[in-house]
């Protein structure tokens, strides 16, 4: 195994980002996600790679989308108010099927906000943000070990499935330094015929575009796009399950809201309640089965998030209201203790949700 | 089980990451599971820093700390917020060259080190720090103090290396005091 460093969550994920072959980062600086842009303003002229920081995360985005339609591994990161800016070419992204990884380190919104970790935005990355029909492959890493495997594996499912993959974290885990290794993972590399790489006179040319003026021709797109996003949904959703053999009460948390969770747990099972996590590791796909299997099985839920309340929907929605769901929430920057997860649950084993 | 929440804090400038870094570099050396989460934000210009460290033999559940077993204050307003919030039997590090305050508290330990004074008389001023940290070493056992001049091998770079020596020997006055 490889040597163990301690890194923050931000560098985590530029260093996986060059290991996966990103040699293209477009961004603008932002609190608290800016150590990636340090890293690769550092590392990328070493290795013949280019960073740029861009006049605005809009001119930042758009440079994401040509140097992914020409084939580029390429990735921009901000932090939300500024995803907002960048959500216009998240669907020319997306509406281009180019692949391209975009990283959210969230803070605490609406507006401008502040600087403290959040998970507010929960919708926008799941549910749109930019217009039209398009989903994004959601990762949502909980640890700075995860903040590299998963930048790394957010490359690969874009080229496969030609979208945007966003890494969806917050302020705690781009700050926060763990242990972390760079095991000699192969890294995947798809061919991309596609691209706008020159035709040489040898071929046709290609064109990337998400212009269609004729309705049946964009409805043909949309459906073909969509018969895309159903096989993500069918294989890619990934999730953790904790002391879930014999729950009978489940809190559903990702991210930092999962580690604080996880605490939560470990002392309620000490008081003998026997309760477990499943976290979220996609948050689309979003991991549908696990949580209606769960929902057999346990008396009911405990949604654990740094926001008012938005993935709770989603675990409504896919637990098919079989059991009641309760919310335990901070917002704002504020992150709950494990004694109020704590609390939640204890409230939930008398059957207050 | 054997978990430590170690919270040191104090104003921008006296080397509050660094003294987190370096205790959390001590518990990757020693095979531990560890986090290290700092304050940030406009807070730490000219204001108070914190951070947060968690040593464990088991994987670190949540690295954010509202119930440290170690406190380390390095001045006023962060001995004042985090008093209460620490455990009973708990340790509290005073750098009483720069606090008058006396702990209240009789459930938790306490260890008043004048370190910023013992710093000036060893003639380097801004290791008040690792003063506090060798005490803090010697007295929680949360990792052993042999091993320091590996771990600060392993985070400080090349270029400022001459630096280790007065490190070293901080760790050492605070381990004595």
């Amino acid at each position: 195994m490889a040597q163990k460093v301690l890194m923050k969550g931000n560098e985590a994920i530029a260093e996986a980002a060059i290991r996966a072959g990103c040699r293209h980062y477009f961004g603008y600086p932002i609190t608290p996600q800016t150590e990636i842009a340090a890293y690769m303003a550092k590392k990328m002229p070493k290795i013949g790679g280019v960073f740029l920081q861009a006049e605005s995360e809009i001119a930042s985005i758009n440079m994401v989308y040509g140097a992914a339609a020409a084939g580029m591994r390429v990735m921009t990161s901000s932090s939300s108010p500024g995803i907002s800016l960048k959500a216009e070419g998240l669907s020319y992204i997306a509406g281009s099927d180019v692949p391209a990884l975009v990283v959210n380190v969230q803070r605490g919104g609406p507006g401008l906000g502040g600087i403290q970790p959040s998970q507010s935005d929960y919708f926008q990355a799941t549910k749109g943000g930019g217009h039209g029909d398009y989903r994004m492959i959601v990762l949502a890493p909980a640890s700075v070990q995860e903040m590299a495997s998963l930048t790394i594996k957010g490359f690969e499912l874009a080229d496969k499935y030609l979208m945007t993959s966003m890494i969806l974290a917050d302020g705690t885990i781009g700050q926060m330094m763990e242990p972390i290794s760079f095991e000699d993972t192969e890294i995947k590399t798809f061919e991309k015929p596609w691209a706008l790489t020159g035709t040489k006179c040898a071929r046709k040319h290609n064109v990337v575009n998400s212009l269609y003026l004729k309705p049946e021709e964009l409805e043909v797109k949309n459906f073909e796009r969509f018969e895309r996003y159903k096989v993500v949904e069918e294989n890619e959703a990934m999730w953790e399950e904790y002391m879930m053999e014999d729950a009978e009460y489940c809190v559903v948390a990702f991210g930092i809201a999962s580690r604080v969770a996880k605490n939560a747990v470990v002392s309620a099972r000490k008081e003998g309640i026997k309760v477990g996590l499943i976290r979220p590791i996609t948050l689309w796909p979003f991991p549908k089965q696990a949580l209606l299997e769960a929902a057999d099985k346990v008396k009911g839920f405990v949604c654990v998030e740094l926001n008012m309340g938005q993935m709770i929907e989603d675990v409504r929605l896919y637990t098919q209201c079989k059991k009641p769901v309760s919310l335990c929430c901070r917002c704002g920057g504020m992150i709950p203790s494990p004694e109020e997860v704590l609390e939640s649950i204890r409230k939930a084993q008398k059957g207050e949700f | 089980m054997k978990t430590t929440q170690i919270l040191i804090a104090g104003f921008g400038g006296q080397g509050v990451l660094f003294a987190g870094k370096f205790l959390a570099y001590k518990g990757l050396t020693e095979n531990m599971q560890v986090s290290w989460l700092p304050s940030y934000g406009p807070e730490m210009r000219g204001g108070t820093a914190n951070c947060s460290i968690v040593l464990s033999d088991s994987p670190v559940g949540s690295p954010i700390i509202t119930s440290p077993d170690v406190l380390v204050a390095m001045n006023l307003p962060s001995l004042q917020k985090f008093v209460d919030t620490v455990v009973p039997g708990g340790q509290i590090f005073v750098d009483s060259t720069l606090i008058d305050m006396k702990v209240e508290r009789d459930d938790v330990q306490v260890f008043y080190i004048p370190a910023t004074q013992l710093a000036k008389d060893a003639g380097f001023s801004s290791l008040a720090n690792m003063i506090l940290t060798g005490k803090v070493l010697k007295e929680s056992g949360a990792v052993p103090f042999e091993g320091n001049q590996q771990t600060l091998e392993a985070f400080i770079p090349a270029k400022k290396a001459n630096l280790i020596d007065a490190n070293l020997k901080a760790l050492q006055i605070g381990y004595d005091y």
